[in-house]
Parts: C-alpha cells; sequence; structure tokens
C-alpha cells in the first residue's frame, strides 16, 4: 500500500512537533525515519498510524484519505519499542488478538487463528513457543513476537518505532539482518523509526533524515551520504569536520590565503565547508592548502583520528590518518580535503 | 570457626552485602510472636479449655451460626460492591484530570481516619426511618436502619478506600502503549477495557476484595450503631463475642472467635493462592 503524507503539521499544546511535512512512501518500500531526539520522527509514525491526529494537513493510504479513519480501522500494524505485549495472554493469544477481537464473518474461526499463530511464529522463527508468556521471554524474542502480532492482521502499512531501540547491539545487528529478510518475503510497506544512522542506511531502501520537525532529506543510502543537502546531514550522518571560509573570484579562502580549492559556482561571501575526516590528501609543503598544529591524537579501531587547530582563531577539525603514518608524530599537518561540500554561512 | 564447604541444598542464611540479617531477623520474629502469635495462641488455649462437645454446641448453636452468617455475608456483600465502585473511583483518579481531583482523592482516606463510631453514628443518623436519606426510602418500603443492609452500608463506608488504594497504584502503571497496541490491532475501546485492562488489574482487585472483606468481618464500632443488634437478624459475630464477654462467658466468647479466626484464615489463604497462581503466570 502506497502511504502519502501531505502537508502534515502536528501542534502539541500550540508547540508545534511537526511543519508542513510531506512524504511519499512506496508500496512495498522499507523506510527510514532517522533523526535526533525531537525531530519529531516518532510524531509523523504515530500520525501515520492514527494514534495521533494531525493538526492541518493529510495523510492518504492508496487514493484513500485515511486521516478521516480511527486508528482500529486504518489496518495498521504497529511495533513499539518496548514490545507492549499482553502480560496476560500466551504467546499465541498475543499474536492472534488482532484477529479475535474481529467482528462477524471477518473473525476467522478459532482453529484458523490458533494455525495463522503459529505460522507467524514459524515466520519470526520462535516455532514451539506458542503457550509461553511474555514474561518467559528474552528481549529479542518479545520483540520478535510483537512484530509476528503486528504482521496477523495483514497491515496495510506495518510501522516501528525504534524497534531494536531496548535491545543489546549483538541481537539488534541480528534481528536488523532478519527485519530486512522478513520484509523481502512479505513485502510489506514498512516504515521504521530509528535515531541510529547505522541502522538506517543499512536497512532502509530510502532514509528520511529530519531535524526539528522538518524533512532535511529523503534518499537512499548512497544520496545521503555522498550528496548531504544541508549543512545538519552533512554534520548528522557519518564523521565531518567544518571550517569557516569565504568564497573570492571563484577561489576558496582560508583566513587570508587560499586553500587550492575552486569553487567556481559558488557566489562570492562566507561560507562553511564541509568534508569527511576520513577523506583528505596529506601535503608536505603548503602553497595552498589546509595547515594546522596537533592538538590531539587518539587510535580509533583502524585509524589514527587527528585533532588539528587551525589558523588563528584555532578552529579544530579532525582528520583521519593511517596508523602507521608518519604525519600523525609531527607537530603540524598540511592537507586538502578529498571531497567536500560548501554552504553558504548562516 | 570453620569455613563450611559449598553445600548444595537450602542454606538457612544467603550471603548478603547487607549487614544485620540476624539482628533484624530476630527482632520481627520477637515482634511478631509478641503481637500476633501470643494473642492468637492464647485464644485458641482458651477455647481448647472446652471439651470438644461444648465447643461443638456453642458452634453449632443457632444464635452463634446466625451471626457468623450475617458477618460474613455482610461483608462478602459489602466487598463485592466496593470492589465494583472502587475500581471505577480508582478510575476516575487515575484515568481523568479535573478540578478537585486532589480534593476526592483525599476523601477517600477519610474512611481510613474517621473513628468508626463516629462513622456508625453518622450513618445511623442519616438512614433512620427519620433521618434525611431514610426518610426518603420509607415510602418505598426499604429500611436500612436496623437491618442487614444497613449493615452492608457501613461496611461499605469503612472498606472502599481498601479497594481504591490497591487498585489505583496497578492502574496507574499501565502502559498506554499496551492500549495503544491494542487499538491499532483493531480493538474496540470496549474490548480494550475487557481484554487488556481488566485482566491486568484482576490481581490488585482480588487484593482489594480481600483487604475489604477481611476489615467487614472484623468491624465493630460503626456497625453496631446502624445493626439495631436483634439477634437472629442483625446481630454480628464481634457483637455476640462482646455480649458473651460481658456475661464472664469467657469459653464461649473464645470459641466463636477461634471460628472466626480459621474462617478468616481460610479466606484469606484462598485469596493468596489465587495470586500466586496469577503471579507465576504473568510475571
Amino acid at each position: 500500500m502506497e502511504v502519502r503524507v501531505a502537508n502534515v503539521r502536528k501542534e502539541f499544546d500550540r508547540f508545534p512537533a511537526l511543519h508542513d511535512v510531506s512524504l511519499d512512501i512506496k508500496s512495498g518500500e522499507l523506510i527510514a525515519l532517522l533523526g535526533p531526539s525531537g525531530s519529531g520522527k516518532t510524531t509523523l509514525l504515530r500520525l501515520i498510524a492514527g494514534l495521533e491526529r494531525p493538526t492541518r494537513g493529510k495523510i492518504f493510504f492508496g487514493d484513500e484519505d485515511a486521516s478521516q479513519r480511527s486508528i482500529q480501522e486504518r489496518n495498521v500494524g504497529f511495533v513499539f519499542q518496548h514490545y507492549a505485549l499482553f502480560r496476560h495472554m500466551t504467546v499465541a493469544d498475543n499474536i492472534g488478538f488482532g484477529l479475535k477481537v474481529r467482528h462477524g464473518p471477518s473473525r476467522p474461526p478459532a482453529q484458523e487463528i490458533r494455525r495463522r499463530a503459529s505460522e507467524l511464529l514459524d515466520l519470526v522463527q520462535l516455532s514451539g513457543l506458542e503457550k509461553r508468556y511474555p514474561a518467559q521471554l528474552s528481549g529479542g524474542q518479545r520483540q520478535r513476537v510483537a512484530l509476528a502480532r503486528a504482521m496477523a492482521i495483514e497491515p496495510k502499512v506495518l510501522l516501528l518505532d525504534e524497534p531494536f531501540g531496548a535491545l543489546d547491539a549483538q541481537v539488534r545487528r541480528e534481528l536488523r539482518r532478519w527485519l530486512r529478510e522478513i520484509h523481502d518475503a512479505t513485502g510489506h510497506t514498512t516504515v521504521f523509526v530509528t535515531h541510529d544512522q547505522e541502522e538506517a542506511l543499512e536497512l532502509a531502501d530510502r532514509v528520511v533524515v529530519m531535524s526539528q520537525g522538518r524533512i532535511e532529506q529523503v534518499g537512499t543510502a548512497d544520496d545521503i551520504y555522498d550528496t548531504p543537502n544541508s549543512p545538519f546531514v552533512y554534520g548528522f550522518i557519518g564523521e565531518s569536520s567544518s571550517l569557516p571560509v569565504k568564497v573570492e573570484n571563484g577561489e576558496i579562502w582560508l583566513a587570508d590565503r587560499p586553500i587550492g580549492l575552486a569553487a567556481p559556482h559558488e557566489p562570492s561571501g562566507d561560507a562553511t565547508l564541509f568534508f569527511r575526516p576520513h577523506d583528505v590528501e596529506l601535503l608536505d609543503g603548503c602553497s595552498g592548502c589546509i595547515a594546522g598544529t596537533v592538538a590531539a591524537s587518539r587510535r580509533v579501531a583502524g585509524t589514527r583520528r587527528v585533532e588539528l587547530e587551525i589558523g588563528g582563531e584555532r578552529q579544530r577539525v579532525e582528520i583521519e590518518l593511517p596508523v602507521d603514518h608518519p604525519a600523525a608524530q609531527k607537530s603540524r599537518v598540511a592537507f586538502r580535503p578529498g571531497r567536500w561540500k560548501l554552504f553558504p554561512a548562516t | 570457626m570453620t569455613t563450611a564447604p559449598a553445600q548444595a541444598g537450602w542454606r538457612f542464611r544467603q550471603p548478603s552485602v547487607i549487614p544485620g540479617f540476624g539482628l533484624t531477623l530476630g527482632f520481627s520474629l520477637a515482634y511478631l510472636t509478641l503481637i500476633i502469635l501470643i494473642p492468637l495462641s492464647g485464644l485458641l488455649w482458651r477455647s481448647a479449655a472446652l471439651g470438644w462437645p461444648e465447643f461443638w454446641a456453642i458452634a453449632t448453636d443457632r444464635r452463634t451460626i446466625k451471626a457468623l452468617e450475617i458477618s460474613f455475608g455482610t461483608a462478602f456483600i459489602a466487598a463485592a460492591v466496593n470492589v465494583v465502585f472502587g475500581t471505577l473511583v480508582a478510575w476516575v483518579l487515575v484515568r481523568y484530570r479535573f478540578p478537585g481531583r486532589r480534593i476526592v482523592d483525599a476523601m477517600v482516606d477519610l474512611p481510613f481516619a474517621l473513628p468508626t463510631a463516629v462513622a456508625g453514628i453518622a450513618l445511623t443518623t442519616l438512614y433512620a426511618p427519620n433521618g434525611w436519606i431514610g426518610k426518603l426510602l420509607m415510602p418505598l418500603g426499604i429500611k436500612v436502619a436496623y437491618t442487614p443492609l444497613g449493615i452492608v452500608i457501613a461496611l461499605v463506608f469503612i472498606g472502599l478506600p481498601f479497594v481504591v488504594r490497591t487498585v489505583q497504584p496497578i492502574m496507574e502503571e499501565i502502559d498506554k502503549e499496551v492500549e495503544e497496541a491494542a487499538a491499532t490491532l483493531g480493538a474496540s475501546r470496549f474490548q480494550i477495557i475487557t481484554r487488556i485492562l481488566f485482566p491486568g488489574l484482576a490481581p490488585a482487585i482480588v487484593t482489594g476484595f480481600s483487604l475489604a472483606f477481611a476489615r467487614g468481618v472484623g468491624e465493630y464500632g460503626s456497625v453496631i450503631f446502624i445493626a439495631g443488634n436483634l439477634p437472629y437478624k442483625s446481630e454480628i459475630a464481634p457483637l455476640l463475642i462482646v455480649i458473651r464477654l460481658e456475661e464472664y462467658n469467657y469459653p464461649a466468647a473464645t470459641a466463636i472467635a477461634a471460628i472466626m479466626l480459621a474462617l478468616s484464615f481460610v479466606m484469606l489463604l484462598v485469596v493468596n493462592l489465587v495470586q500466586a497462581w496469577s503471579r507465576k503466570r504473568y510475571g
């Protein structure tokens, strides 16, 4: 099912949580809402589910205006961060709940519900745990049950709110791969919220980066990482360093020296230069480069991260060097960013 | 001093970083013995002074049986009424925000604080045939004061806070997400209450019921004013005990007390078993 969010605004007690957000989600797509806390990603998810009502704007499921429908009628599967399983019901009863509460002919017979529950348990790799209670399961198992419960009603959309947030790192990685497999097997349109960029970039077909109640960028992992369209996205996704610079006649100047980067299409004036710490070219001499004093040097996994103080204002930037690179011993390092991006200073 | 080898099985003292296990356990046992165990065993001792046939004669005396029936019957009805309306009061206090909520919340505790005799006198004045409420009920043929119905009303008054205060904290803990999950699965508001919320509250409701019931069975002060205390009709067992005491018939008094003790013990045991069972299932 295609989902379209059209100019939605949401206020809580007059405080805006979402400003005029629009988003098209394709049928069968696995999409991630990524952003820091308070960016409105969970609010957007809850609006799609119908757990909140938009202050303005509409949400369409296919061609149908879903904003007029109650939660019960929307037929969405929602998975909560803290599972929200029914403690007094067995695993099988939890999964069958959505079918049992139906009325009249749409409610399958008890036998069919039981069969469907164990089928879903097979799908989430928990066969044979029908009779257990949620208290007898581990966190990862509970979240699988929660997902099976959400899928039992054959939802139009599957919505997951930080589904792996409460689990430890290893279980998390495992479930991530597993969710991808389930999505590929079942083909549900799926939206999940996360603040973990690794999770979003690895798992999703497309990532929606949000900040302060607005969508900053929508794109594939490559789009988001390689061509960020705002300083926020550049800073939020992956490692980044930035420097205040000046553009003059198509050349980039740092303080009173050109740094050897041409920007022929940028307007003259103050700007901020963004680059990835690992994507730099080290130079020996310095005629047109960025040079700085080594302020700190840390070993991080396979690389060495060096912090430099640049110029009279002692702006700090980080670059990454190979572990055994001689430059790390020096007191002064000169470099030029490989791939970089300029954003006009605000 | 010998270091005991690590043995499998039960050990009297679990290793713990918190000191004072011996002292606190010793004090607790001595205290409980002094406050509860000695008086209760004294009671059993005194009633054991009666021979079995005499004990049986007192126990099966029609007046004793009637008094026990009235005590346990009215306490049961009152506890049942309190479960329904106490849960409702707790629901209103937990779920809604309205002006005066704190005052209502504080009011629930009044029956705890009020001397029971005061409550009894106040209720009697209200429900007596010439009282404010009694006057209105009289033409309908409903007599409250000086009947078992009056006892029930007094016990409802006394027992209400027990239900509210046991159910309220559990209700506050209910995760909103669980209700939302049920709603996204298509459950109506009514289905959420009956299938999700109520089963979750059931253990607390059972506890509240048993507390209100236990309190009702032992209540004396408020009841004797409104009950009228007619033997075979509205005489409660605690009053019968007092009557026997005033007749210096100590064995009979302790015999009735021992029966009450046994019945209450069985009740509490059943309630505890129900709770242990539900804890084991739902964690």
